[in-house]
């Protein structure tokens, strides 16, 4: 499997797992009441800055242990991952355009961060699938 | 999903005739991943002009003799 494979199936799973354990946090502190008086700023930071370090030591830990030259990359591994960010991109602008709408809509700022954060988690998931699906079929020339 | 690329390549056949070189050894000559030459090798993947070369390179020859493209195009749509 390619490093760079890897990697996507590893952001794929720290993207899920850190959005999951987020969502089951927040639901366990609604209790009875309204879901947007939980204070939930606190543990969406926390959840996004362990989800990048997951991921870093990762990598880190993939490189080590492939060895010498593990993390090589090259041309095709870059032209796969330019087109799968922006594939992963188009579920932002989706995101960018639902906030603006939740913005004019004076919704609380707790769905306005929710639905900005769950962009995030599909986009880089989009991204991911689409990175692991280039690998597998072939990647997105064409001719 | 995609469709092959008409440019096929004798890689594999040079790689055997040249005392039966390791696509990995290959990718450390060409300065790619191992799973690049696969994807060359399958037909999955086609490399640039400069990549192309590099290859032609590690096994001495021309580029003609490690890629062909078909006389007759086929249905370029």
């Amino acid at each position: 499997m390619a490093f760079e494979e890897k990697r996507a199936w590893v952001m794929m799973v720290v993207s899920v797992g850190a959005y999951t354990i987020y969502v089951v946090t927040i639901l366990s502190r609604a209790g009875e009441g309204p879901l947007a008086d939980v204070a939930y700023a606190g543990t969406l930071l926390w959840t996004i800055g362990g989800a990048i370090v997951a991921a870093i030591v990762a990598h880190i830990a993939m490189a080590v242990a492939g060895g010498h030259g593990a993390d090589r990359t090259d041309e095709r591994d870059r032209e796969i991952n330019q087109v799968s960010e922006r594939i992963g991109q188009s579920i932002l602008a989706i995101g960018a355009l639902a906030v603006l709408v939740m913005a004019i809509a004076e919704l609380r700022h707790f769905w306005i961060a929710n639905a900005v954060c769950l962009a995030f988690v599909l986009s880089s998931v989009l991204s991911s699938f689409a990175k692991i699906m280039a690998y597998r079929k072939g990647g997105f020339q064409t001719w | 999903m995609v469709k092959p690329t008409q440019v096929t390549n004798v890689i594999r056949a040079l790689r055997f005739a040249h005392d039966e070189m390791t696509q990995a050894e290959l990718a450390d000559q060409v300065g790619v991943t191992r799973q690049t030459i696969i994807a060359i090798e399958q037909g999955r993947y086609s490399p640039s002009l400069e990549m192309a070369f590099r290859i032609a390179r590690v096994f001495r020859v021309g580029l003609d003799d490690v890629f062909q493209y078909p006389d007759t195009e086929g249905d370029l749509s």
